[in-house]
């Protein structure tokens, strides 16, 4: 089903919670809605399923104007945070419990489907249980097969994995991506974390404020982020923004810190600009043997998995470097940081994307 | 390794003996100790081993008082927990100065000392001079006459109990109903549940642990009852409304015969105590294992 909004808006008690959104979402497609808490991506989501009415613009199913129309007339499936089931069903129950109030079908019928939608989330073995015997993530599956089995055109899913600790939300995660790789649904994901974005492939929303800031393949906003708070949104840790300067002598951060400008900088006119670059572009080595080096001292190095966020101050601004590998660092220890300058994205003023560094969509450099 | 022994540590525990010493232990066992001796004064007793027990069980006044506890605290579950289900779920579940102004004005009710109760009650229900009662009496033009007509002693004091504590009910039921997250609702319209539907199969079991303790709170409180029967008619009219705790009271002090008073009330705890465990192990299987 393709899915369109268009201009919708949501205001309750005189408070906005969407700002007009325009997103047209194809048939079939996978679109992650990215965004801070609050950012209004469950309101967005509500808005699709038909639990709330905007309060202007419309919403079109294909192209059915269903603005107006209830959540019990349309046809649509919904995950939440947290792990949605009927207390006092089984499992088999809990799943089986959709196909029983939409469709007409046989109890043979219901039972294919229903041990196959089990089958696939690997809950087969506990159809006999109750929610509250499970375990959180066994109960997310049971959720998500209760979505499942209604195939529904239009499958909403609201952080579902947010929940759950590490490592049962990665094995969830790469099982939903086969999921979810076939059928022809739309699926919208809520998403914090830009890393399931990336995941899922599909396409990516950026939503800040009640604003869809961008909307496009995933990577290529991971790529092209329009502004510099979608480039924010979209970077774990943070992205490091920086000052910086434009002028005969080339780039300037600081005092010390000045660069000749790299072969995508060179059209900017002289003048002020904010400058990014993603943790990860940052090392404690000079990889590429064109990089930049800055003199800071550290402030914090915390360790996330397997690797390292080491946030060091250099005059008056902090830069977080993401290093692989568990690495020690004392406060206060002279680090010199590398960063390679075409790797860099430049802002105006405004935060608009005036420069960022090549990138081409991986088809287009196959051909 | 050679473990260390400190015989002081049991100045740790002291406290707690002494607590529970005086707060259960003791005045248990002065209970114990009445029931099995018959006392004349206090330098003379007699030891009666299980005499009194055996007396008090085959008493036909306690098995009257019995049956007539059981049946009142029965009624009292029917009506008392659905009442106050009913009320919490017609009460916003937004937090708001509307929604506090409820809670307080339903839960007035419980801020109010037995005694008092007991009083407004006789006084309202008053043919003469009762509000409630003249309306009964005069406008309705039914005759009420609580002190001489044993079945309307028994509405009565039903009345004041209802009153009285249905609200707690509701405050344990509406906490029971705020803690449900939204999405279980959204997700329920979503599937095109009907309102009943999401009552008994979201709303009612998600209730069930908080119902439990209503029940179990409730069915003990309505069995040890004392102030409503003893302010209204004081167990009357004839033995109407003399429950267990009336009884007892009656030959422990009005008889002073503590011997008896004594076997009666082990047995009175005895009986509260097994019907509250089995009321607590048939919830706990009824439905599911949520709200464990």
């Amino acid at each position: 089903m393709r899915l369109t909004l268009q201009n919708v808006g949501k205001v309750v008690n005189g408070k906005t919670h969407l700002y007009g959104i325009d997103l047209e979402l194809e048939s079939g497609s996978f679109n992650v809605l990215l965004g801070p808490t609050q950012a209004g991506k469950t309101s967005v989501l509500r808005l699709m399923a038909g639990l709330d009415r905007p309060s202007s613009g419309k919403i079109l199913e294909d192209d059915n104007d269903v603005t107006t129309v209830g959540v019990r007339k349309r046809n649509v499936a919904m995950v939440y945070q947290e792990f949605v089931n009927y207390p006092s069903f089984t499992i088999y129950k809990n799943i089986a419990a959709p196909l029983r109030r939409t469709k007409h079908l046989s109890k043979a019928e219901i039972d294919v489907k229903v041990r196959a939608t089990a089958e696939m989330l690997h809950i087969e073995r506990l159809l006999e249980r109750l929610p509250a015997e499970l375990s959180g993530g066994q109960q997310q599956r049971v959720a998500l097969a209760r979505a499942l089995v209604k195939d529904a055109p239009l499958l909403l899913l609201d952080e579902p994995l947010v929940n759950l600790d590490y490592k049962l939300r990665e094995e969830l995660r790469s099982e939903m991506r086969q999921i979810f790789s076939y059928g022809t649904t739309t699926v919208v994901y809520a998403a914090t974390e830009p890393s399931e974005a990336l995941m899922f492939g599909g396409k990516t929303g950026i939503l800040d404020a009640g604003r869809l800031l961008q909307y496009g393949p995933g990577l290529e906003v991971y790529h092209r982020p329009v502004t510099a708070r979608v480039s924010e949104i979209f970077s774990d840790p943070p992205i490091n923004l920086i000052g910086a300067s434009i002028g005969p002598q080339g780039c300037r951060l600081s005092l010390n810190v000045v660069f000749p400008l790299a072969d995508h900088m060179r059209s900017l006119s002289p003048g002020d600009y904010r400058v990014g670059i993603r943790a990860n572009q940052i090392g404690v080595v000079n990889r590429s043997g064109n990089g930049i080096v800055i003199h800071a001292t550290v402030e914090l190095a915390e360790f996330n998995g397997s690797e390292t966020y080491l946030h060091a101050r250099h005059g008056d601004f902090t830069m977080i470097a993401l290093l692989n590998g568990v690495r020690e660092y004392a406060l206060g220890e002279a680090v010199s940081l590398y960063f390679d300058p075409s790797r860099l994205f430049v802002f105006d003023v405004a935060g608009e994307l005036v420069a960022g560094p090549e990138w081409k969509p991986y088809n287009t450099k196959a051909a | 390794m050679q473990k260390t022994f400190d015989n002081r540590a049991w100045f740790l525990v002291l406290p707690v003996v002494l607590l529970v010493a005086f707060n259960a232990l003791i005045p248990l066992m002065t209970v114990v100790n009445y029931s099995v001796q018959d006392i004349f004064d206090s330098t003379h007793r007699l030891f009666v081993g299980t005499d009194w027990f055996k007396e008090m069980l085959r008493s036909p006044r306690l098995h009257n008082a019995l049956w007539r506890q059981l049946i009142f605290s029965g009624l009292v579950l029917l009506i008392e927990i659905p009442l106050g289900v009913l009320i919490a779920l017609m009460m916003s579940k937004k937090s708001g100065w509307k929604t506090s102004l409820t809670l307080v004005l339903v839960a007035l009710p419980l801020l109010i000392p037995w005694n008092v109760i007991g009083t407004i009650w006789v006084v309202f229900l008053r043919p003469d001079i009762g509000l409630l009662g003249h309306f009964i009496d005069s406008v309705l033009g039914i005759s009420f006459d609580y002190p001489t007509v044993p079945i309307e002693a028994w509405i009565s004091v039903m009345l004041m109990e209802v009153w009285h504590w249905t609200p707690l009910v509701v405050l344990l039921a509406y906490a029971g109903l705020c803690a449900i997250p939204d999405a279980y609702y959204q997700a329920a319209r979503i599937d095109g549940a009907s309102g009943w539907a999401v009552f008994r199969y979201i709303q009612l079991p998600k209730m069930r642990g908080v119902l439990t303790i209503a029940i179990l709170l409730r069915f003990m409180d309505s069995f040890l009852i004392y102030t409503e029967p003893f302010v209204l008619t004081g167990g009357g009219p004839g033995d109407s409304t003399t429950f267990l705790s009336i009884y007892l009271v009656k030959i422990a002090l009005g008889e002073f015969d503590v011997g008896r008073a004594g076997a009666f009330s082990i047995i009175y705890f005895l009986i509260v105590l097994a019907f509250s465990y089995v009321f607590y192990q048939a919830l706990q299987r009824v439905g599911t294992g949520e709200g464990k």
